[in-house]
């Protein structure tokens, strides 16, 4: 029996290949979206675990010099015969590679060969060396003598080699910039401030700095991915649901011919796995080749933006696409579970043709239950906390905003029903009316998607707007300089201050307050803050009160973490405990910061010194400065730095991150409208027997394929009309709740209402294109086709 | 004349022989005419010819005088629209419209719409407790009769049914042909009405009977 039945269920996508491709390829685009954003994120993770493994400085404390100088190899001496066992380090740039050495004999497991498989120790250490690398890196290296070992697995423009390589190669005679500690360490070792005064132990940092500075942008692609999967799985469920609908007559046929219902929904099952399966390994090649475009973008992205170095090449992981297999035959699983259970349901006769009222009875269980997602997703947004429930709450406010879409329609069109006069315009609302059930599914991934590119592009503009207008008030100084040490820094104060209008210190130690750790910063009494720095929030007379000393200002992640708001103290040193006076934003920023006064910092830390200064000044005199620098105080270029410079460098970054999203926007969108192509496509085969009667009526064919177009454009306008507030409660989602959670820095949302209209000027232009050929076909079809709903029994 | 047909052939694409040879044909205002013939002998094709659903291969239709061939799909909707009433065997109906709706639906389109008329209409046929029902909701007679009143609403000089009480049971097929048989002749329109019941036929003042494509 089995046979027979196959043939039949396959005999229909044969008769019909069209929908069979419409079928696959909204699985497909579904799986591709979803896996093509995993690939960035996991690619970019990988990047950073790979140099995790390098360094060690997310997994063990460090010991480094307080003045943030090095460490001269005598104390490491010290150290090591005092009982302390650790392991030296030296970094250091050779041309634009990093160059890491580390002395492998020393090294707590996991860090740098010992991690690398089939290290050889002896060729390692002794004779010229070996340096491990990816290929690209080793390819850029100076030709050094030692023996090249091509290492995949190493860190992105990272060279790993022995210290005593590394030494000779960045001339350091000596002298180590780190030192790791490892977890077990003898009881009886002295302590350090005795051993070595100087140096200062940090904790281990469970993320390294980099990765956790890169985590806002990848909790954003997070978001993206999650987004790019409800899209996908709402394709791929109108994909399986028309699949089922258009079968309906033939099930209902074989049912009435004595085939069982159970060996029926078991074949079906059987065929939408394959289906699956085969539409997800495409997926799976699609979503790799947008990772791939899209990936050089990213990682130029990450390291403008934070340093991060990240591979542009992207590796095929095998978690990754077996995630999208499963993603696809899960999806498919889902989609089908409902539409298999409804077809156990059917009764053996009924009209084959979805109908009207029952639809519109099954939207009232809808609204019922899109509202019930979001005033859940009110509920979490004003009494939740924690980052889980902040993605709960988009989860809830993104479902139930597409779960109303349909309610929503279905009620604006029959108010325009009832408000018509024109009987052909009546029509047209009725008969777009009974289409939202068929096509709902399209339109909520239409929905989505827009809901994505609004939240996304707000929340990726606030985000530029905002740090722009940081750097703006941050980035007062005309003239950036770093001194060597404190005889060049001296050098440097006396160069220019008859050049300038002011030389700023930038005094800074690293602390903690209340077990966070913070930088406390020393400012100087000038206009330079008082007239650039805008505070979130701050006590009256902040800034004279800040000059006498009498409190501190301290950003919004000490303020949040900490719970530092207005009026708390801070204990900046010991037996020194000052108010609030101002918190201040500073985007970006893992750690804490602290602002005081520049005397109250020469008498708490009288013995750090400044070598850095923002310089003010004419900032057409800024190049000529330069040169001075140079030539009379022998700051080296890459010491100095502008301030148009690093506007201009935060600003292409930022453009980077537009191209990646913009990308991505669009290919959300354009699945979409594809979405909405195949649901009207094979909608359009279904619907002959409501235009018919309306044709024979005298409505010319023309006029009705206008009219289709025209609907689609109604459809997409109305369902842009909800995507605007959704796609702004995402954005303040993100910014407001998921950001703070994750960071403790609360973003402000700004609007850009152009924005908005040109991708609703998109998304109608989608829509339109979809729309274009099931309504030039309908204006080009022969009168015997549609004569023909009128002749046969169906 | 209302409706003369002169040498009307039509060949189906791919047929071998025409479903209708040099058919020619005349009907005065307020005639009946049944027309019978054996199954895919070309009827509806035929009925499809005269309002204007479909184009003749060669030869002229013409309704008042007027030759169909040249109009275009446009000129040939106009004419859907005012003068032909169409009634169907099946799938009559605008699912999307309550049955009110539809009734009214094609006397708005010709801007001859009169809801006393689709009132009176309604209650003459039956239909009258169900106006806000959809097509779905009714029974196939009651579907028929909403198809009836629907033609005759905006009162169409000539009116065409293709075996409008095919899917009915014999006495709900008299009752829906006495109907529309009187409702016609108060418009004074001409009917051609498509039927295999003998039956209805004798019933009519005129009959043909299609066969090998010719008109008998
Ligand atoms: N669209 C079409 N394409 C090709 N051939 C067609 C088409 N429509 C009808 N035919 C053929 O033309 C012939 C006449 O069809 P038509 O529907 O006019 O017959 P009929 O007399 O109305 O039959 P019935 O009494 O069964 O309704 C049939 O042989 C049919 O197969
Ligand atoms: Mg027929």
């Amino acid at each position: 029996m089995t046979g027979p039945i196959l043939v039949a269920l396959l005999g229909h996508w044969r008769r019909n290949p069209l929908q069979l491709f419409t079928l696959l390829a909204g699985l497909a685009l579904g799986t591709a979206l979803w896996s093509g954003v995993q690939a960035i994120n996991a690619e970019a993770r990988a990047s950073y675990d790979a140099a995790e493994a390098t360094l060690g400085e997310g997994l063990f404390p460090q010991i480094v010099a307080g003045d943030g100088g090095s460490i001269p190899l005598a104390t490491y001496v010290a150290l090591r015969r005092a009982g302390w066992n650790v392991s030296p380090v030296i970094e250091g740039n050779l041309g634009p590679v990093r160059v890491v050495g580390v002395d492998p004999l020393t090294a707590p497991k996991g860090i740098g060969p010992v991690a690398v498989e089939g290290a050889d120790l002896g060729a390692f250490l002794t004779g010229a060396g070996q340096i491990f690398a990816r290929e690209e890196v080793l390819a850029t290296l100076p030709d050094t003598g030692a023996a090249l070992v091509i290492t995949p697995a190493a860190a992105p423009n990272t060279a790993l080699m022995d210290i005593g390589l590394a030494d000779r190669l960045l001339g350091r005679q000596g002298r180590i910039d780190r030192l790791i500690v490892a977890q077990i360490q003898p009881s009886t070792r002295r302590p350090l401030a005795e051993v070595a005064p100087g140096l200062v132990q940090s904790a281990p940092q469970g993320d390294s700095n980099v990765a956790r500075l890169t985590e806002s942008f990848h909790l954003n692609l997070t978001a993206f991915g999650l987004l790019a999967f409800v899209v996908g799985l709402f394709i791929v469920h109108g994909a399986i649901g028309l699949a089922f609908e258009q079968r309906r007559p033939m099930v209902r046929t074989l049912r009435a011919l004595g085939v069982p219902l159970g060996r029926l929904i078991l074949l079906m099952a059987l065929e939408l796995a394959v289906l699956g399966l085969s539409a997800g390994l495409v997926g799976v090649a699609l979503g790799y080749v947008v990772a791939a475009a899209l990936l050089p973008d990213v990682a130029a992205t990450l390291g403008g933006l934070y340093g991060a170095d990240i591979s542009g090449e992207l590796t095929l992981r095998a978690s990754w696409w077996l995630s999208g297999l499963a993603i696809a035959l899960g999806g498919t699983g889902v989609a089908a579970a409902g539409s298999l259970l409804s077809l156990s349901r059917m009764p053996l006769l009924a009209s084959a043709q979805p109908r009207a009222w029952v639809m519109a009875r099954q939207g009232a269980g809808l609204a019922v239950l899109s509202l019930g997602l979001l005033v859940l997703s009110g509920g979490l947004a004003v009494w939740g906390h924690g980052l889980m429930v902040g993605f709960a709450m988009l989860g809830t406010l993104l479902v139930g905003g597409a779960l109303a879409l349909p309610p929503l329609l279905t009620l604006v069109l029959r108010l325009a029903e009832g408000r018509a006069r024109d009987p052909v315009a009546q029509w047209f609302w009725a008969d777009t009316r009974q289409q939202v059930p068929a096509l709902s599914l399209a339109l909520m991934a239409l929905l989505l998607a827009m809901t994505a590119n609004v939240g996304v592009s707000t929340m990726v503009s606030s985000f530029r707007l905002t740090f722009t207008g940081f750097l703006d008030q941050r980035l007062a100084s005309e003239l950036y300089v770093s001194a060597r040490d404190a005889e060049q820094a001296a050098a440097i104060v006396a160069v220019a201050e008859p050049r300038t209008n002011a030389v700023l210190p930038i005094l800074s130690v690293e602390a903690q307050v209340a077990g966070h750790p913070v930088e406390i910063y020393g400012a100087r009494d000038h206009a330079t803050y008082r007239d650039n720095w805008q505070l979130l929030r701050a006590a009256p007379g902040v800034w004279d009160a800040l000059a006498r000393g009498e409190g501190v200002l301290v950003n919004e992640q000490l303020y949040r973490r900490a719970g530092r708001d207005l009026g708390t103290a801070v204990r900046v040193a010991p037996g020194l405990d000052l108010p609030v006076l101002g918190i201040f934003g500073d985007y970006g920023n893992p750690v804490g910061q602290v602002i005081v006064n520049e005397a109250v910092f020469a008498r708490q830390f009288p013995d750090v010194r400044a070598l850095r200064f923002g310089l003010r000044l004419d900032p057409a005199a800024v190049d000529a400065l330069r040169q001075t620098l140079r030539d009379q105080a022998g700051v080296a270029d890459s010491a100095m730095v502008d301030q148009a410079a690093i506007k201009a460098l935060s600003l292409s970054v930022f453009d980077r991150t537009f191209t990646v999203t913009t990308a991505l926007n669009i290919l959300t969108l354009a699945v979409a409208g594809f979405a909405m192509l195949m649901s009207l496509l094979t909608l359009a085969a279904m619907r002959l027997p409501q235009v018919a009667p309306v044709w024979a009526l005298g409505l010319p064919r023309t006029r009705l394929a206008a009219l289709d177009l025209l609907r689609a454009v109604v459809l997409a306008a109305l369902t842009g009309a909800l995507a605007l507030p959704l796609g702004l409660g995402l954005a303040w989602a993100l910014l407001a709740v998921v950001n703070v959670e994750a960071f403790g820095w609360r973003l402000p949302l700004y609007l850009f209402p152009m924005e908005y209209l040109r991708l609703g000027a998109l998304a109608l232009l989608a829509a339109v294109l979809a729309a274009l050929w099931p309504a030039w076909r309908l204006s080009r079809m022969p009168p015997a086709q549609l004569l023909g709903v009128f002749r046969h029994e169906r | 004349m209302l409706l003369s047909l002169r040498d009307v052939t039509k060949t189906y694409p791919g047929a071998e022989v025409s479903v209708l040879q040099r058919i020619s044909l005349d009907l005065e205002s307020g005639e009946m005419l049944a027309l019978t013939g054996e199954s895919g002998s070309g009827k509806s094709t035929l009925l499809h010819l005269m309002g204007g659903l479909d184009t003749a291969d060669r030869g002229v239709v013409a309704l008042d005088g007027v030759d169909l061939t040249p109009l275009d799909d446009k000129g040939r909707a106009a004419l859907r629209r005012g003068t032909v009433g169409v009634v169907f065997q099946q799938f009559n109906l605008i699912p999307s419209l309550t049955v009110g709706a539809n009734i009214a639906f094609q006397a708005r389109l010709a801007g001859r719409h009169d809801p006393d008329r689709v009132q009176r209409l309604a209650q003459r046929l039956g239909l009258g407790d169900h106006l806000a029902k959809y097509p779905e909701q009714l029974s196939g007679g009651q579907q028929q009769r909403v198809a009836i009143a629907r033609t005759l609403a905006p009162q169409p000089r000539l009116v065409l049914a293709d075996e409008p009480t095919g899917n009915l049971d014999e006495a709900t097929a008299d009752t829906v042909f006495a109907l529309m048989c009187e409702l016609v002749a108060e418009t004074g329109a001409g009917l051609i009405l498509v039927t295999h019941s003998e039956r209805l036929a004798t019933r009519l003042g005129r009959r043909l009977h299609l066969r090998a494509g010719q008109l008998t």
